[in-house]
């Protein structure tokens, strides 16, 4: 019995967070390395441009709301989504054809283009501010619990609660949707893998007629809809505010790296390790070793490896060791 | 002088500027806003030491900056004697455990052939040292911090005067420039952006939490400062009859005694906080101008010209015997502790240490638009750059309230488009910053004073 509730209390406070978690920094994730594989350039403007989706995100769900729309248990965020994608992409492209498309024909080196996407972390992020505010959005609405810990309790008769919150059910459902529908699409449709082509070698694609201002277009289209998926799956289970955002971009740069950057299951996977590990080191185990050891072997302290202020250093440190020891990322990606 | 004329009516627009500011705001205002902009100018030196010199991308210039405060905090406060006894034989045991972890690990690094076995081995070293420090250190630290925790809390630093940690922040942040350098210089140049800014995090996170050094976000206040005290300023004689004499104009319209005995109270008041911030600016034009100086030499010295060859062409500067990563982790070295001296120079100016306050937004992002906005490899572009973007930063909230009044002129005060648009004009910063960033990177691309380079 014990030995079911330590499991239950680690399910609870470790793998349910961090599974969702991780399906959120494995979408930034995704979108950082896409860009980065076909664009050629690091993104500095990532967790402005999710805000960016998820700010439209959140004023069709308020629209949608004064109107008396709802999903029912579901969040009325949902609905709110493919409206928001509409805008976001026009925005991409928009960015794409006067800022970034100027830099991609003249053949900047990479850093260039990096720079520039600093003036457009800094432009999105003044948009963002100047439509929605700095401040804490929740956009919530419907069942808040798929599971309550109470309920658990009483059904299974044990000491520790499971619960899980809806939105953690919905993230990780949505996530896995989308990610296998774009390595269906990468790997199996015409268009996806002249993509791969083109981000393998511009040259050798080119000669062989894949049209670049297409695969540009289309690697946008889709970065604009993992983005903002990504934003509103997160602003969903947390909340909404922009400084969050601009904040993540760090753990989803160290996601896309760990996992071989440009390479899409990496990004997808890094997602997870940087999740796990975050969470893993922080947590305090002492009520987990309380379970499963004879009370003469009690721990006196927490338990726990890292403090919980040290969470986002966990991943840094993480990135740090990898590119130490293996540049490529775990995954192979392109080579530094 | 007809070469360098582009460069003299830049200078003068933006001193006139900032005269304006003085005339129409205040002169408070407007020297603080010149004070500040001298402090970007050295931050903006470094990182254009690092990137129009050697072409070298740092985004850690957050990290540097606050390491530069916290030697600031450990140079000028006073040693907390009560701490120490408390903890400080822990803590100074720890230190020496990590010095003979370091130690270790370099005599096996020499020692032994690089294998797997050697690779373990090292793991399992910084691992139990880890376990082990943490095992000295956790009592001490507790002991420590629970001293009198409203007011210190923390070991406390040397009790020196304030100036010398202008050094001893230069030393720090190169210290730990030497580190991440011999880590991170090897990679490609936007993995070096993206590890050295998620390596400045760390440096932030460790700063905000260990609580036994720094304080953390209970913040350090009081700090000593090289200029007189404003109060002080205003009992002083000589001071009193400074201002008087200043504004005699003035106070001789005034008949009626008392009346004229406010006025110059007034003015005494206002004239203390100028003279302070007078200090200040004559502290830190001195720092820019030693720094300008040796930096314009090492531009045109045999040495400035080899770090160009290595940017310009790694291979070929490599084959002619240079050093390139000698040379590289010189330069980061470099440009780093200038930055780090620029952090000092900010806590002894604001007079307090706020770990909370160091964002990558301000502190490294904003910087790099002023290398950029500046002209990367021209020094008196860089400063021009510092100065530039701050008053810009400063001064967008009111150009953008000005904007908005006059672009919503039609609208009634309380429609709530104009309401909406006047309450969030403080981010008008971020999108001037963006829009000028843009222009200039399009238009532009080699900055307001672009890099020359003479043979002399």
């Amino acid at each position: 019995m014990d030995f079911l509730n330590a499991i239950v209390l680690l399910l609870n406070y470790i793998f349910v967070p961090a599974l969702a978690y991780g399906s959120q920094l494995a979408l930034g994730a995704i979108f950082v390395t896409l860009i980065y594989g076909i664009l050629r350039f690091a993104n500095f403007a990532t967790g402005d441009m999710m805000s960016f989706g998820t700010m439209f995100t959140i004023l069709f769900t308020w629209y949608f709301q004064s109107v008396g729309i709802s999903l029912g248990i579901l969040p009325t965020a949902l609905l709110a989504i493919p409206f928001a994608i509409i805008f976001m992409v026009g925005y991409m492209l928009f960015i794409d054809q006067f800022v970034f498309k100027y830099y991609r024909v003249n053949k900047s080196p990479p850093v260039q283009l990096a720079m520039v996407s600093i003036g457009v972390m800094f432009i999105t992020q003044a948009v963002v501010r100047i439509i929605i505010g700095p401040s804490d959005r929740r956009f919530f609405d419907g069942e808040k619990f798929l599971i309550k810990a109470g309920e658990f309790k009483e059904i299974t008769g044990l000491n520790e609660g499971l619960a899980i919150k809806s939105t953690q059910v919905i993230t990780i459902f949505i996530t896995l949707i989308l990610v296998s529908t774009l390595f269906w699409f990468l790997n199996k449709t015409k268009t996806g893998k002249s993509m791969k082509a083109y981000s393998d070698n511009e040259d050798l694609a080119l000669l062989s007629g894949i049209d670049p201002k297409k695969i540009v277009m289309i690697t946008w289209i889709i970065a604009g809809i993992i983005a903002t998926i990504g934003g509103a799956l997160y602003g969903l289970d947390k909340s909404f505010k922009p400084f969050t955002y601009f904040n993540n971009m760090l753990p989803i740069f160290a996601a896309a790296i760990v996992g071989g950057i440009g390479n899409p299951f990496g990004a997808f996977l890094g997602g997870y390790v940087i999740a796990f590990s975050e969470i893993f080191l922080t947590y305090a185990y002492k009520k987990f070793f309380m379970y499963i050891l004879p009370e003469t072997m009690e721990p006196d302290g927490l338990v726990q490896l890292l403090s919980t202020d040290y969470k986002f250093a966990v991943s840094f440190s993480i990135l740090v060791i990898v590119l130490l020891y293996r540049p490529s990322g775990i995954f192979k990606g392109k080579i530094l | 002088m007809r070469k360098n004329l582009n460069v003299i009516t830049a200078y003068c627009i933006m001193m006139g500027l900032i005269i304006l500011v003085g005339i129409f705001q205040s002169w408070n205002i407007a020297l603080s806003i010149f004070n500040l902009c001298l402090i970007s100018a050295v931050m903006t030196m470094g990182a254009n030491i690092q990137w129009g010199y050697a072409g070298l991308i740092n985004f850690g210039i957050m990290g540097y900056t606050a390491l530069g405060g916290l030697a600031a905090v450990l140079i000028s406060v006073n040693p907390v004697q009560e701490a120490w006894s408390a903890g400080g034989l822990n803590i100074l045991l720890s230190f020496f455990l990590l010095i003979g972890i370091v130690l270790t690990i370099r005599y096996v690094l020499k020692n032994y052939e690089k294998s797997k076995i050697r690779t373990y081995i090292i793991s399992t070293i910084i691992i139990l040292g880890i376990v082990l420090i943490r095992f000295v250190s956790e009592p001490g630290i507790e002991a420590i911090e629970e001293v009198n925790p409203a007011k210190t809390g923390f070991l406390g630093g040397f009790g020196l005067p304030i100036i010398f940690s202008w050094i001893v922040g230069a030393l720090f942040a190169g210290g730990l420039a030497f580190i991440i350098g011999k880590v991170a210089l090897g990679l490609r140049a936007d993995y070096l952006a993206i590890a050295t800014l998620l390596i400045s995090e760390i440096v932030i996170a460790i700063i905000k939490h260990e609580d036994w050094l720094t304080r953390g976000v209970k913040n350090v206040i009081g700090l000593k400062r090289p200029a007189p005290y404003e109060v002080n300023l205003q009992q002083t004689d000589w001071f009193i009859n400074l201002v008087e004499k200043f504004n005699s104009g003035k106070l001789n319209l005034i008949t009626d005694f008392s009346e004229r005995q406010a006025a110059l109270n007034q003015f005494v008041i206002e004239g203390s906080s100028v003279f302070v911030k007078l200090c200040y600016s004559g502290l830190f034009l001195v720092v820019v101008i030693i720094l300008l100086i040796l930096t314009q030499k090492a531009l045109y010295s045999p040495w400035g010209r080899m770090m160009r060859a290595i940017r310009d062409n790694e291979e070929a500067a490599n084959a002619m015997g240079k050093n390139v990563v000698k040379q590289h982790l010189l330069i980061f070295v470099l440009g780093s502790a200038i930055v780090g001296i620029a952090g000092a120079m900010l806590v002894t100016q604001d007079g307090l240490f706020t770990p909370g306050s160091y964002r990558p937004m301000r502190y490294t992002f904003l910087i790099w638009v002023m290398v950029i906005v500046g002209g990367s490899g021209n020094n008196f572009g860089a400063i021009l750059g510092g100065f530039v973007v701050w008053f810009l930063w400063i001064e967008a909230a009111p150009i953008g309230l000005y904007l908005v009044n006059l672009t919503t002129a039609g609208l009634d005060d309380t429609h709530f488009l104009k309401i909406h648009l006047i309450e969030s004009v403080p981010y008008f910063r971020f999108l001037m910053m963006g829009i000028g960033l843009l222009l200039i990177m399009r238009y532009r691309p080699k900055g307001i004073l672009p890099e020359k380079i003479e043979i002399k």
